[in-house]
């Protein structure tokens, strides 16, 4: 269906790495957003998920970034997140998402 | 000198007989042909120039008519081993014989005047074809206009209910017809039908039985009746031998009860979650005698049901190997359930890979498909007292189509002026319950619809979203444990219900002959 698009695209950072998320998180984006992670964790530092790209998230999405916290904690990895609308911002409060991941306020505070 | 040419069908007018000698002399006779078969031609052939009349000796009754005029030689015009015509000459002027001169110059000219003639030949007859040609396209573009200005511009659109409909014209323009008769508030009457013959006399036929059908819908309740009805009109009007078969059902879109007459039509196919059935129904086509009876018969449609209408175009169209696509196929068609349930796409899909690349159409073919998506008592209630309706609408149970909600609920509350985020808040609360209810309560069927209605008063905004999952329960919005999801304890699903709980002011579901009723409320308190 067309809006179901989504990639994850890794880039290096100082810091670490920043996996910038384009369209939809949902159950589709599961296999990409880990194979995102898997790349982005072959660099040491904190991992950023850059959702400046995204038009929207659903619980199957919220899954999805829940299967990426387990990876993360795994490896005992740093994640944040940075770009979201202030509607996600409060889904991933009200989920405790925020309490597991680093919410920058916008995109110029990740520097 | 006379030049005759051969006789010809039909009635063109005959070349003119010429007559070279002086005036005094002349003879005005009329033509003498020669008809095929006739002994004279074989001559002719055989010599391939001048003969003369003296020497035959054989006798026919053209040989004789030309003698009695007087012709004494005959110079054969000869095309392509085919004889076109031929020049009758008398006695010369002088009295003297035909000199081998003479006949080797006639035979010169006759080898010079046959091609051209054949060839003026071949031009008019091309000439007769092409106007013939283009007077039945004229007859064809007209059946087709009369065809399609008959035909139903929309289609019915009814809470709980899908219907759809494909009809392409053969080029010869054969004479199907469907129709769709608003009886009452839940009751649709349902016409297909099919005319023999082809053109315009054909599309006049069923524009005459169209009117008939819908007049008859009107008067009587019963199908059978209806039949009975056009048939005793249509009897004394229609050409001889010519019939129209013709199938009329009334559906109750409330109960789903569908009462149908057939008048020698296709029978009906409804698929079910149990397999493809027939619609049953006997009949005499229409106009065929006086005094018909029709069977009448009664079936239930319940939800996800499809009833598939065709005509004769699609079960008797041909594979290049000369193989009938026939009823059995088109059963299994039928059948066959595709991702987007497009059934009238699918089968026309598989009719023309049936028929092959560039096959020309034999016969009109024409598509009636009604899919029954909810039963009407989800829908009857759809709004309390005191509310107003925003907006009621449907999707398939199919994966993406909760965007299509959210965006349409949006764009109904959007005049309401809720702020910023509580309609975002209501956005994703109506995305996960219309996935839940695709998912979970339709099972991913997508010949089920998931029924969407928006209400308001002034207090508030009503969202009431209806599946076919009533026989499941409902689980209890949990708080889902996510140090257990993340340790992998659990499984890092279970967010939807818990999402919705606390996106909107109020949820309540209920559970309703068979249908699950989740209502999410806003309140416009402080809304502008």
């Amino acid at each position: 269906m067309a809006g179901e698009e989504f990639s994850a695209t890794v880039k290096r950072t100082e810091k670490g790495s920043v996996i910038e998320l384009v369209g939809t998180v949902n159950r589709v984006a599961k296999e990409g957003m880990e194979a995102a992670y898997v790349e982005a964790s072959r660099s040491a530092g904190e991992i950023l998920l850059d959702f400046n790209g995204v038009d929207y998230i659903n619980s199957t999405g919220i899954a999805v970034i829940v299967g990426v916290l387990a990876m993360a904690r795994a490896e005992q990895r740093p994640v944040g997140a940075f770009g979201l609308t202030d509607h996600y911002k409060e889904v991933f409060e009200i989920t405790r998402l925020a309490d597991f991941m680093h919410i920058y306020e916008d995109t110029a505070s990740v520097n | 000198m006379f030049l005759r040419k051969r006789a010809r069908e039909g009635n063109e007018p005959s070349d003119a007989t010429t007559a070279s000698e002086p005036v005094s002399q002349t003879r005005a006779l009329d033509p003498i042909e020669i008809p095929r078969g006739d002994v004279l031609e074989t001559v002719l052939l055989s010599a391939g120039g001048p003969v003369e009349l003296s020497t035959i000796d054989v006798e026919s009754e053209t040989i004789e008519r030309l003698r009695e005029v007087g012709i004494e030689l005959v110079i054969p015009l000869i095309g392509q081993g085919e004889l076109l015509g031929a020049l009758y000459l008398g006695h010369r002027l002088s009295d003297q014989p035909y000199s081998t001169d003479d006949r080797r110059l006639l035979g010169n000219l006759a080898s010079q005047v046959a091609p051209a003639m054949k060839v003026a030949q071949l031009v008019r007859e091309q000439q007769t074809e092409a106007k013939e040609r283009e007077r039945i396209e004229q007859e064809l573009k007209v059946a087709a206009l009369i065809q399609q200005t008959l035909l139903p511009k929309e289609l019915p659109s009814i809470n709980g209910w899908n219907v759809d409909a494909f009809y392409r014209p053969a080029r010869a323009v054969g004479g199907d017809f469907y129709d769709f008769i608003e009886l009452d508030d839940h009751r649709l009457g349902v016409v297909i039908g099919d005319v023999t013959d082809k053109g315009v006399p054909a599309a006049l036929v069923m524009a005459t039985s169209r009117s008939m059908l819908r007049a008859a819908a009107l008067q009587y309740n019963s199908p059978s009746e209806v039949l009975a009805a056009v048939n005793e009109n249509l009897v004394p009007e229609i050409p001889p031998a010519m019939f129209v078969t013709c199938l009329y059902a009334i559906i109750d879109t409330e109960s789903g009860e569908v009462v149908f007459a057939n008048a020698g039509h296709n029978l009906p196919y409804v698929r079910t979650s149990e397999g493809v059935l027939e619609l049953r129904a006997t009949g005499m086509p229409l106009g065929l005698m006086p005094g018909m009876a029709y069977d009448e018969r009664t079936h239930m449609l319940g939800a996800g049901d499809v009833m598939v209408l065709t005509s004769d175009g699609i079960t008797e169209a041909h594979s290049p190997e000369g193989e009938m696509y026939g009823f059995s196929r088109l059963m299994g068609r039928v059948a066959k359930k595709t991702r987007d349930e497009d059934i009238c796409n699918s089968l026309v899909g598989d009719l023309e890979s049936w028929t092959g690349p560039g096959a020309e159409q034999e016969d009109d073919v024409t598509l009636v498909v009604i899919r029954r998506t909810t039963s009407a008592s989800a829908s009857a209630d759809a709004f309390h007292t005191g509310e107003e309706a925003l907006i009621e609408f449907t999707v398939a149970s199919v994966e993406g189509n909760e965007r299509v909600a959210i965006d349409k609920v949006s764009e109904a509350v959007g005049p309401l002026g809720f702020e910023g985020s509580r309609l975002e808040k209501l956005k994703t609360a109506v995305g996960e319950t219309v996935m839940n209810a695709i998912e979970h309560g339709n099972d991913n069927n997508p010949e089920l619809d998931v029924s969407i209605k928006v209400a308001v008063t002034p207090q508030r905004v009503t969202v009431r979203i209806v599946d076919n999952g009533g026989d499941k329960e409902i689980p209890d919005a949990a708080t889902p444990d996510l140090e257990a999801k993340i340790a992998g304890e659990q499984t890092p699903r279970g967010w939807g219900l818990f999402l919705v709980e606390k996106m909107v002011d109020e949820v309540s579901t209920a559970r309703e002959n068979g249908h699950h009723i989740v209502e999410l409320v806003m309140n416009r308190e402080g809304e502008a």
